[in-house]
């Protein structure tokens, strides 16, 4: 039954509402550069998605399912969005005329992805899945005087739009085998090979959709380019929320406990997107791509939990989700700082930053010691949970490629810290930061440790709220 | 457990760390200096207590224990026995005297530097406390962090390189540990390091173990095949970087296997002794010879270092009382005496600026001083009667010997090799020819301050060494009476482990086993309720994985049930 509760989808509305205000602004002329409130809007979006109900309940006709899992990432969808909005503020390769058409496809993208983490009904997970991805096309090319921007959008187009073919035609295979498309009559069901092979099939193709977005490995050629050719600030907002959307999608399909055969296919994806992810990120010089490349073997970390299942594996996977987020917004923001023409960033435009910033150094020391996942950072226990769960469900291999991949990444974050500590610019010049800007660095370095320091009351929550859409 | 009220542990940890982010808001270079000084000297004041340690029992002391992740079963959980308390003791003492050394020493980003030592500190102390196997790691690992800064950015010309190689030796060496750390987690329930030494593992789980955890210990320590970061990172190191290195860092090791793989993992320690016996021995006659070609000051005590590690790693494995005590005894003179020589170093390198043995060649004359000194840490290297090396190369040598006249001999010879290179670099900058250092200034009341403790004590640990004894005395006990009776234990998975216990050993040593907690968890009682249910028979599964369904919830304690299950299970078929 329909079972309309406005209360209940408070946080969608209120993006509705800003969308509106957005769509008002970027038709007017003289209201076009007044978007100064628009970070402040994410973050009490996130307020309002922090504070909503978390108990389980259905709603249009039991495609739409409000659930401690859907809230938690609605909640740090709405705080990456605040982050990245900010950072987008001071697009410098943003011409001044479309700054409120950016951030409506900046909204309205986040918007998809707030839909993908309630919606439990195949096609409408679909439809998301494709207002989530169209905006974010549109965003990518927006940055003046550059061609590999158009060039990474059209990849990531053309690869996406095959990407969502296939799952789409996986969706007609498991539609035929077990004549439902929602979640809570798909999880009843058999997920085993010998059972309902096609099912197996048509779930493995639907989750290569998402496996794109995560660009894991087969499926991560477009990351590199994307990241390098988009915009700084764009780049941060690719490089974190979209992931977001595929992982909680991904959550409530591993919650069928899917046969050994889409496990093990998966671990196997896992081990060797992290190992060539690393091995690729070795060699690199643009920052970017360098983040691009790590975010492929922070993919197959991720994926690890999934596989590994189970209440405990999902809640890990969930909370890397968010560490992930956070690891990256930082990297992404001392990144932008630096860049303070909009160019790239090269690992030799980090030489002397201690010098001229001492404090995006430090912040990012702290997110690259992060990503490596040394204590006492959240990357450190992230990858913990994972590595348990992992080992619990009897990957044990992947668990061990796991931590000798931690040696292999080592090197190229590492070598981010040595430029920034140990090597002088030839001509030392400071960093103009604001305070602002400073102190939103700050705040997101301490949030890498405080993660890392006390994960107890958020895992306790996705531990719940796992165990929820378990049963 | 003996618990008193005051958390001296958690002070000690806290409280440098809490200091070194008041340090951010300080500015001015000198007093910076003074600030970190006085901290490291109320740190002194703050490690006291410890002096209270009960010296009859090898029970964990001063134990602080609080829930951090229940999730995971995850405790800030430290304590110290008697093969810890005399490392926080050392570290302690060496972080003053590391803050004076760099008084001159370090000219540039003085705030970081000293940032840095505080780090460093909080981590060092941390390690040799924790109780809780995350715990552990996370200090493990935090310490490469201010330590490869401190290199990196402060070393000598080839930093860079050295820096980075002595980060991706040691963190590549312990990511392995973790997965090590996962496994016993899995299979216990508990990450408790108490409670991981009274379960007891099949013998192949204790092999693959083992070698996870030994490549992290042996990189740290490091032994032979392992260590080539060693020198580079010391030559390379600032003076206060080095003497952090020789006297703590390279300790994580050795106390690594006397506290994890001993313990634990008995069974494989017992078939490895041999390999790490055969390391050993290379790493200290291979060290001797190398150090022997030296012409860098820095580098020879490097080597020797390895050496000196080396008779250390030999004392550990020849499972003898009397090794073992002179092993941890000799992890704390080795580190007075090498962090010693390396301000020596660094203090002769102020002058001359050159750490060759040719550019600092007969200096009595000059710096008489400074050479006398110089003479009292390298007689207590070699283990001269009457210094503190002499005491505890001493109980190695008795300890190895019981073991084996063969190794003794290979020992003796490492030992004469010890003092062919250190009187080679005695003889040389004391009485060598051409006499340099003419118009150097002899050490000043700084240079003083900091070395006399070093002297006193190893002074006072080579004529009275027994209060030191009495220490460790109770623990290495417990820990051989421990090893002995696990060391011959072999769990085969497939055998039901109530009987084959009671056939392998003789009475009396059942007694010793503590049998209270494992005994009662390997009887069978409540796990045979837990195998009636149909599916698993049905479902044609021979492993318990499938019994667990629901169970992951409640972590501590299924775990364990399903190995029983499956041994159980393996048994009936």
């Amino acid at each position: 039954m329909l079972n309309f509760n406005p209360l209940l989808i408070i946080p969608e509305l209120y993006m509705v509402a800003l969308l509106a205000i957005l769509f008002v602004q970027s038709i007017s002329n003289r209201l076009k550069d007044f978007v100064g409130w628009v970070p402040l809007a994410a973050l009490l979006g996130a307020v309002l998605a922090g504070f909503s109900p978390t108990s389980s309940e259905y709603m249009f006709y039991e495609s739409y399912r409000i659930d401690g899992l859907s809230q938690f990432f609605k909640t740090i969808i709405f705080l990456g969005l605040a982050i990245c909005a900010g950072n987008a503020l001071r697009v410098t390769t943003l011409g001044k005329a479309n700054r409120a058409d950016y951030f409506f496809f900046m909204y309205m993208s986040t918007f998809g992805l707030l839909l993908l983490s309630s919606t439990v009904e195949l096609f409408t997970i679909y439809i998301s899945l494709e207002l989530a991805s169209f905006s974010l096309y549109i965003l990518l090319p927006f940055r003046k005087n550059d061609p590999r921007a158009v060039e990474a959008a059209i990849k990531y187009v053309l690869f996406g739009a095959v990407a969502t073919a296939i799952g789409l035609y996986g969706i007609s295979y498991i539609m035929a085998v077990q004549h439902t498309t929602y979640i809570n009559e798909l999880i009843t069901m058999q997920w085993t090979f010998s059972e309902q092979p096609l099912a197996l099939i048509g779930l493995v193709l639907f989750l290569m959709a998402f496996l794109y977005k995560l660009a894991l490995f087969p499926f991560h050629f477009w990351a590199p380019d994307v990241y390098q050719g988009a915009s700084n600030e764009t780049a941060a907002f690719a490089a974190t929320l979209p992931k977001l959307g595929a992982i909680v999608v991904m959550v409530r399909l591993m919650a069928f406990a899917p046969g050994v055969e889409v496990t093990t296919i998966l671990a196997i994806f896992a081990a060797l997107s992290m190992t060539i992810g690393n091995l690729v990120a070795l060699v690199q010089k643009d920052v970017k791509r360098l983040l691009g490349y790590s975010s492929v073997a922070h993919a197959g970390f991720i994926i690890m939990g999934l596989v590994a299942g189970g209440a405990y594996g999902l809640a890990a996977a969930s909370y890397y989700a968010l560490v992930y987020m956070v690891m990256n917004l930082t990297i992404f923001w001392v990144i932008t700082r630096i860049s303070q023409d909009g160019r790239n960033v090269y690992i030799a435009d980090l030489k002397g930053l201690h010098s001229s910033s001492p404090l995006l150094a430090f912040v990012l020391a702290v997110a690259a010691f992060a990503l490596v996942g040394l204590p006492p950072t959240a990357g450190f226990i992230g990858k913990l949970f994972l590595l348990n769960s992992a080992w619990e469900a009897g990957f044990q291999w992947l668990v061990v490629v796991a931590v000798i991949n931690t040696a292999l990444a080592i090197f190229y974050y590492l070598n981010l810290v040595r430029h920034a500590y140990t090597l002088d610019e030839i001509t030392p010049s400071k960093i103009r930061i604001t305070p602002a800007g400073a102190s939103i660095a700050l705040i997101l370095a301490l949030g890498v440790l405080y993660l890392g320091i006390l994960p107890q009351n958020i895992f306790d929550f996705l531990v719940h709220a796992s165990t929820v859409i378990l049963s | 457990m003996l618990n008193t009220g005051f958390p001296v542990l958690s002070a000690l940890i806290l409280f440098p760390l809490v200091a070194a982010v008041v340090l951010f808001f300080l500015r001015g270079e000198q007093t910076i200096r003074v600030y970190t000084l006085v901290v490291s000297l109320i740190e002194c004041i703050l490690v006291l207590p410890l002096l209270g340690f009960d010296t009859t029992t090898a029970e964990f002391q001063f134990v602080e224990r609080v829930a951090w992740i229940e999730a995971w079963n995850i405790y800030y959980y430290l304590g110290i026995d008697g093969i810890s308390v005399l490392m926080i003791l050392l570290t302690v003492l060496l972080f003053p005297i590391c803050v004076l050394c760099s008084w001159k020493y370090i000219g540039k980003r003085v705030k970081e530097f000293h940032f840095c030592l505080l780090l460093m500190t909080t981590a060092c102390i941390g390690i040799f406390s924790a109780l809780d196997f995350i715990l552990f790691y996370i200090f493990w690992e935090a310490m490469l962090i201010p330590m490869y800064l401190m290199i990196a950015v402060w070393g000598g010309p080839k930093r860079r390189y050295a820096s980075l190689k002595f980060f991706i030796y040691t963190l590549t060496g312990s990511t392995l540990f973790l997965a090590a750390i996962v496994a016993f987690f899995i299979n216990t329930g508990t990450f408790s390091i108490p409670e991981l030494m009274e379960h007891r593992y099949t013998f192949q789980f204790q092999i693959w173990t083992f070698l996870a955890m030994a490549l992290a210990f042996a990189i740290k320590v490091p032994m032979f095949p392992f260590h080539t970061w060693l020198p580079a990172a010391h030559v390379e190191a600032p003076t206060a970087g080095s003497v952090l290195l020789a006297s703590i860092l390279l300790k994580m090791g050795t106390y690594g296997f006397l506290r994890f793989s001993l313990p634990i993992t008995p069974a494989a320690s017992d078939f490895f002794a041999p390999l790490m016996i055969t390391l050993g021995i290379i790493s200290v006659i291979y060290g001797s010879f190398v150090a022997l070609g030296q012409s860098d000051m820095k580098k020879l005590i490097a080597y020797s270092s390895v050496a000196h590690m080396g008779f250390v790693t030999l004392g550990i494995f020849v499972f003898v009382s009397r090794g073992m005590e002179g092993a941890i005894m000799h992890m704390v003179n080795h580190g007075i005496i090498t962090g010693a020589l390396f301000l020596m170093v660094g203090l002769i390198y102020e002058r001359s600026h050159s750490r060759e043995i040719s550019e600092n060649s007969g200096l009595s004359k000059h710096v008489p001083v400074y050479t006398s000194f110089l003479l009292l840490f390298t007689m207590a290297a070699f283990g001269f009667p009457g210094t503190n090396g002499f005491f505890s190369k001493l109980l190695v040598l008795l300890g190895v010997f019981e073991a084996s006249y063969f190794l003794g001999v290979l020992f003796l010879f490492g030992l004469i090799l010890g003092l062919a290179y250190l009187i080679r670099l005695m003889l040389n900058v004391g009485w060598g020819t051409p006499s340099k250092g003419a118009g150097w200034k002899d050490m000043n009341i700084r240079e003083w301050i900091y070395l006399a403790p070093l002297g006193l004590l190893i002074i006072y640990l080579g004529v009275a060494p027994g209060r030191a004894m009495n220490f460790i005395g109770p623990s290495v006990e417990n820990l051989l009476n421990n090893f002995e009776a696990e060391r011959h234990l072999i769990i085969e998975p497939g055998l039901q482990p109530g009987p084959v216990i009671e056939q392998l050993i003789p009475g009396p040593i059942l007694e010793q086993l503590q049998p209270g907690p494992s005994l009662e968890q390997l009887q069978p009682g409540p796990n045979i309720e837990d195998l009636r249910p149909g599916p698993i028979l049905t479902s044609g599964y021979d492993s318990g994985c499938e019994i667990e369904t629901g169970q992951k919830d409640e972590f501590a304690g299924p775990n364990l049930a399903k190995i029983q299950n499956n041994l159980l299970l393996k048994s009936k078929y």
